[in-house]
């Protein structure tokens, strides 16, 4: 049985809807981030779950209990704040211990349990100190401790991680989902990086606008995005035009070359234009296996990122041929893992790549694609 | 006006150039309603604040609601505005007059040491604000206390005439405006980068005054005449020192009149009131115009 | 940033001249600051210093000040102790229940801006407009003296109520106490921040306990600094009292204009010994507000 229900949940700020249709059920122990850009809503439905905002439709409901109009200091929720919140006047063990204090726990309880947390979280020997005198991980980290002090059913983080540096940020996050694995609480996580959803989480939410986008493992949300925004904002990819030759068996034309879906062609541009998505680690150099799709193109540019080099291609050849009258060369860019002896054509050489069937697939119009393509932080 | 004290609180007035606090009251959640005991405090405050003033009108009008039950008149507004024997012009231009001569004298110090401090002298900095604090620490009747004896014989015998006393008072209330004179004018310099205008003006071959008059001043224009707005506020109402000081200014004159005349000193009282009105608007004006002009200019 | 005061050479400007050579001018500017002060103030108040320690044959002595305990003396501090300590938390009191109403109770905030702009200009009504004022008010003819004896058929004057004694002079000091004390904790009110609320909610606390455990103890350093600044604001005040009494309620501030105008402690070195108390009174009032100040904006900033 679901431990975490929200059931048509809607947040309407005067005439600003900010939430819209949501549903959700996560089981007891799950992990499940809000994925998604300023604005789409995700805090607010965080907040909802904590109390902090009343939903204007819907239900929550904890461990069978409907929660939705119950004030938030009767919830027993768990919630860490992006700036920590820490009370500035008490000292480190006094704020872990605040929601035991306030519980009207015995003393001596509370030590132990302050003590534990301390243990928990690598601070034993912090706590007399007092917020100003910590970093922003060790403020965090007694943040969460604060949270989990009393014992939560659910532990809600919102950005909890945004205000640190790159580095703190990958350690914290390591720790943060081994404790919750240890403690076995259902956590909510809302983030606008997907990096920090995916390797995460057990489920992603991804948001937008106020409206689920999709719900999903990270394995799902990368490999089979539903939507034109799930596939543009999670991931890097690569978004072309392309032309329908025939629908029904996916067959499609991309600078004056056939390319080849796996499914057949729903999506209808009202000029006969669709956007063909391809992820840049699926196309490769080379020729392929028989049946693969292939496209010729120029190497614009090569990109050493580190464990990823990545190419630019601009489709046709150099003079332009294969190209419809008016059409300026579409680029599309590829991964490859580096490795010790990897060797790359040079930069203008033409060169044919491919990709398997499966890797790519249409998302919609050309016009709707086109405005995905403008909201989305590519590296084409 | 500050002659009762509360010259902390002018200090908390926003000067032009400083950051305004934004207020942090959360949306959306709070009930747009109000909470009950919030609107009883507001409205008990409200009527703490606004009855005397009702009063004061009242009276001015020769008080209808009194025993005598007179019509309400224009009355002791003519007597004290329109009739020739009335001290009520007399007095005010002369404290206007101490007041620009307070301002005057103000500007000339403060300026050229706000703008030494900040460029070259900023050790100096701890000294001069300390000294701009104490005449909170000194109140009006200790320090005209000190003044009369200071001045009383050599080697400055100013108390001895009148001129002299009211030079005394000029130089009294000089002092007392000099913390926010001082805040004003330090915040205007703060606005602009003095360090580049000061370069760029020696390397086309201006001396320091000319630096001081031609360049500075002019930028800092919108902080000056909010420091001398209040500065005229402070003087034209100052009670304390000008009594003992024996001048023939505003603030003694309404004290008089006070314990001469029934309602005659509502009417001036109003009076003041709105003439402080007009001066503390004026600073909000100059204030909110000023700071779009600085921040323009100085880029 | 780093400033150029007399640090070796500016770049490209003026590079060849030495150091030495530019100090005087800007010693120079600030001079007329420095005479003027002492003349203005360092003067008249070493007179009072110096003079607070000779007797009446000009030979030193501590006797004016032992003499501070001396009835005259004594009663009038002590009444201006009474007063200031009654108005510093009386006005403490409301003016933060005043500011508290608008920043956090969920009025309209149009009323916020009223209220600040009405507090910036209402502190300085204070003197003699302020004494009329309430006289006007609540004296014997008073406006709302003849209101509540004609509405409730009562004589307040005789039930022992009078604007002129020393309670009546505290409700006419709130008027500027109570302004100063909204201008002065707003900021704090301001600085708490609504995540320590919801965290405090979050972990279960009542509105009761947040404010026992988490908002109190944060605003207590400036609530404790505001109620000094108060209290020292109406230690200094003289006009107001003077004005509405006549002088006939002793506080320090009207014994030492008393003293001015003639020598009615029959000792001016007493006289200057009280004004030095007065003095010393007001800086220990000011210093702790600054310290206060300083330390509740490491919890408020």
């Amino acid at each position: 049985m679901p431990f975490l229900t929200l059931t048509g949940v809607q947040k309407l700020f005067g005439a600003f809807t900010a939430v819209e249709d949501f549903n959700l059920e996560a089981e007891k122990g799950e992990f499940v981030s809000f994925l998604g850009p300023s604005g789409c809503g995700k805090t607010t439905t965080l907040r909802m779950i904590a109390g902090f905002e009343l939903p204007t439709g819907g239900t929550i409901v904890v461990n069978g209990v409907d929660v939705t109009h119950r004030p938030p200091n009767q919830r027993n929720v768990g919630m860490v704040f992006q700036s920590y919140a820490l009370f500035p006047n008490m000292s480190v063990a006094d704020n872990i211990g605040f929601g035991l204090k306030v519980r009207k726990r015995p003393k001596s309880q509370v030590e132990k349990r302050v003590q534990e947390l301390l243990e928990l979280i690598h601070l034993e020997d912090r706590g007399n100190r007092y917020p100003y005198q910590l970093s922003g991980g060790q403020q965090q980290r007694v943040a969460l401790a604060r949270a989990l002090a009393i014992e939560p059913q659910v532990l809600l983080l919102d950005e909890p991680l945004s205000a640190l540096d790159a580095k703190i940020r990958l350690i914290l996050r390591t720790e943060i989902r081994a404790i919750q694995r240890q403690l076995g609480i259902t956590t909510v996580y809302v983030t606008h990086d997907q990096e920090e959803a995916l390797s995460l989480s057990d489920r992603v939410v991804v948001m937008s606008e106020g409206r689920i986008e999709q719900i999903g493992t990270p394995f799902e949300i990368y490999n089979f995005p539903a939507t034109a925004f799930v596939a543009s904002f999670v991931g890097t990819l690569n978004l072309v035009a392309a032309g329908v030759i025939d629908a029904g068996s996916g067959r499609l034309s991309l600078a004056g070359q056939e390319v080849r879906t796996t499914k057949a062609v729903t999506e209808g541009g009202m000029d006969g234009r669709v956007t063909l998505a391809v992820r840049p680690e699926g196309i490769s150099l080379g020729e392929g296996p028989e049946g693969s799709n292939r496209l010729r193109g120029t190497i614009e540019d090569i990109n050493f990122l580190g464990s990823i080099v990545r190419l630019r291609l601009r489709l046709g050849d150099s003079n332009g041929t294969g190209l419809t009258l008016g059409e300026t060369g579409t680029t599309i860019s590829l991964d490859t893992f580096n490795e010790p002896h990897l060797t790359v054509p040079p930069v203008g050489e033409l060169v044919t790549v491919w990709f398997p069937q499966e890797a790519c697939f249409v998302l919609g119009s050309a016009r709707e694609g086109a405005a995905a393509a403008a909201e989305l932080v590519t590296e084409v | 006006m500050t002659q009762g004290g509360s010259p902390y609180a002018a200090m908390k007035l926003r000067v032009p150039g400083e950051p305004e606090l934004p207020s942090k009251v959360p949306p959306n959640e709070k009930p747009r309603r109000g909470a009950l005991w919030a609107w009883i405090v507001f409205g008990l405050g409200f009527l703490y604040f606004f009855l005397p003033l009702i009063a004061t009108i009242e009276f001015s009008l020769g008080h209808p609601t009194g025993p005598v039950g007179a019509e309400p008149s224009l009355q002791y507004y003519e007597n004290v505005l329109i009739d020739p024997r009335s001290e009520f012009f007399p007095r005010l231009f002369f404290s206007f007059l101490i007041a620009i001569a307070t301002i005057i004298l103000s500007i000339a110090i403060i300026v050229p040491t706000a703008y030494w401090v900040r460029l070259r002298l900023p050790r100096l900095r701890p000294i001069v604000e300390f000294v701009t604090l104490m005449p909170f620490v000194i109140p009006p009747v200790v320090a005209v206390f000190g003044l009369i004896r200071t001045f009383s014989g050599p080697p400055f015998p100013l108390m001895n005439t009148t001129i002299g006393s009211n030079v005394v008072l000029v130089g009294a209330y000089t002092i007392l405006s000099f913390p926010y004179m001082y805040r004003a004018v330090d915040t205007g310099l703060r606005a602009i980068d003095i360090r580049s205008l000061t370069e760029a003006a020696q390397s086309l071959g201006a001396g320091w005054p000319r630096i001081i008059v031609g360049v500075i001043f002019p930028n800092i224009r919108v902080a000056l005449l909010s420091g001398a707005f209040l500065t005229l506020a402070i003087v034209i109402g100052e009670y304390t020192m000008a009594s003992f000081l024996g001048s023939k200014t505003f603030g003694p004159y309404l004290s008089l009149l006070g314990q001469n005349r029934a309602f005659e000193p509502a009417g001036v009282s109003i009076i003041s009131f709105g003439l402080t009105w007009i001066a503390m608007g004026a600073i909000q004006f100059i204030g909110r115009g000023g700071e779009r002009i600085q921040v323009g200019g100085a880029r | 940033m780093p400033d150029v005061a007399g640090h070796g050479l500016k770049r490209g400007v003026r590079s060849a001249r030495p150091a030495s050579r530019r100090l005087p001018v800007a010693w120079l500017g600030v001079t007329p600051f420095f005479i003027f002060t002492l003349l203005f103030m360092l003067l008249p108040a070493s007179f009072l210093v110096v003079g607070s320690f000779l007797d009446r044959d000009g030979q030193p002595t501590l006797q004016n000040y032992a003499d501070l305990t001396t009835p005259i003396v004594a009663n009038a501090y002590a009444n201006s102790i009474e007063i200031s300590a009654v108005t510093a938390i009386g006005g403490g009191l409301f003016g933060f229940l005043l500011a508290a109403s608008v920043i956090l109770g969920g009025l309209p905030p149009f009323m916020r801006n009223a209220l600040m702009t009405f507090s910036g200009v209402a502190s300085n009504f204070a003197g003699v407009p302020l004494a009329l004022a309430f006289i006007y008010t609540l004296g014997n003819l008073g406006f709302l003296t003849a209101f509540i004896n004609n509405t409730f058929a009562t004589d307040i004057g005789q039930a022992g109520f009078s604007l002129y004694s020393k309670a009546g002079l505290e409700i006419v000091y709130m008027y500027f106490q109570f302004p100063l004390m909204v201008l002065i904790i707003a900021p704090a009110l301001d600085g708490l921040k609504r995540d320590w609320r919801e965290a405090a909610e979050n972990m279960g606390a009542t509105g009761f306990q947040y404010w026992r455990y988490v908002a109190f103890p944060i605003l207590l350093p400036s609530l404790m600094g505001a109620v000094i600044l108060l209290f020292g604001n109406a230690f200094g005040a003289q006009a107001t009292a003077f004005q509405l009494t006549g002088g006939t309620i002793p506080i320090a501030s009207i014994v030492i204009g008393a003293q001015i105008r003639g020598d009615v402690l029959h000792n001016i070195g007493l006289g200057f010994a009280m004004a030095m108390g007065m003095v010393a009174i007001m800086a220990m009032a000011i210093s702790g507000y600054s310290l206060l100040q300083r330390r509740s904006e490491r919890w408020l900033k």
